[in-house]
């Protein structure tokens, strides 16, 4: 431990990496420091949804009947499909990263361009979704309109349209807020896909592509949870 | 282990990917069969299992170096169940007073 100055010292003499920025020791520390900032901002991100899961729980607990008729409305078959989008997503970005980490400069670009092809097609049934509630006024606000929608299981009643439009408001913000991370990650995807392109990720250095993947992941989870809940409350005849 | 699955990883991620999509097609298909109480509970169940497989493996928390990413990730939980928990306590038994 004595000379730890002189081997830090030469350490940084010998093999500096243009990548390691001159506060971290070494290289190793420096990706650790950023996993962690990473996590630490998913952890606020699990806070900002938790508050949307909260009012959702809050509100199908009060008016499960309603939040069942508003959810069969909604196309299961296109949140299904999306969910397996961003599942195959989740896949290609492991692969990317696994790619820098080993020194496939093709394989990384091809993945980072595949994720972001699905983060489109994800995207894009979001917005055909969108586009059927808009056309059946299901959309809260003066023209929404949900009159004489059965209650599943409930022969003879009906779902109260003022409580179909909370689940919809529900619907839309959380949807929005987890699309709106989706277009933010092919934002940070492309940045990424230009940096490989110009081939700055090595098995040294790929902590960008790392992160970014943890990002990804996570609003994948985001998905996997917003599935069951708004597309699956009581689909069964 | 750690130089194992860091040397080929790739058979690990297309398992859990397949993993990932069955599960997928069956809380699909479980949502349409009606299991009385037990609904929510298959369909979260699921969910959370699917979560953890992506936040294990794909996010290498599994093999994470770093111990303070999993104290991140177990306080965010943590945090997150005390504000579904709680809140829940009292919506969930306001009925009963």
């Amino acid at each position: 431990m004595a000379d730890s100055s002189t081997i830090m010292g030469l350490h940084q003499e010998e093999e500096h990496h243009p990548e390691l920025l001159h506060h971290f020791a070494e290289a190793e520390q420096q990706r650790d420091a950023a996993s962690l900032g990473m996590w630490v901002f998913l952890a606020t991100e699990v806070m900002f949804f938790g508050g949307m899961f909260c009012a959702y729980l809050i509100y199908r607990h009060w008016y499960f009947g309603d939040f069942a008729a508003a959810s069969k409305s909604i196309d299961a078959k296109l949140g299904g499909t999306n969910t397996a989008v961003l599942i195959c997503s989740s896949l290609t970005v492991v692969l990317a990263v696994w790619a820098a980490q080993t020194a496939r400069k093709t394989l990384l670009i091809a993945m980072l361009a595949i994720t972001m092809l699905l983060g489109l097609a994800f995207l894009g049934i979001k917005g055909k979704e969108y586009k059927d509630k808009f056309e059946e006024h299901h959309v809260p606000g003066a023209s929404f309109s949900f009159e004489h929608v059965p209650i599943p299981g409930h022969a003879g009643e009906y779902a109260n349209p003022r409580h179909a439009q909370i689940f919809f408001s529900l619907y839309f913000v959380m949807t929005g807020i987890h699309a709106l991370h989706m277009i933010v990650g092919l934002g940070i995807f492309s940045w990424l896909f230009a940096m490989a392109w110009k081939g700055r990720f090595t098995p040294e250095y790929n902590t960008p592509v790392e992160i970014s993947g943890l990002y990804w992941h996570f609003v994948d989870i985001i998905w996997i949870y917003l599935f069951p809940l708004l597309y699956l409350i009581d689909r069964h005849p | 282990m750690t130089e194992h699955s860091k040397s080929s990883p790739l058979k690990l991620y297309f398992g859990i990917w397949a993993t990932l999509l069955l599960f997928t097609f069956i809380t699909y298909e479980a949502a349409t069969i009606d299991l009385g109480p037990f609904n929510a509970p298959v369909a979260l169940g699921i969910a959370t299992l699917k979560a953890t497989l992506v936040a294990l493996f794909f996010m290498h928390v599994w093999h994470a170096s770093e111990k303070l990413t999993k104290l991140v990730v177990v306080s965010a939980l943590f945090f997150l169940l005390l504000l579904l928990g709680l809140t829940m306590a009292d919506y969930a038994t306001r009925p009963w007073s």
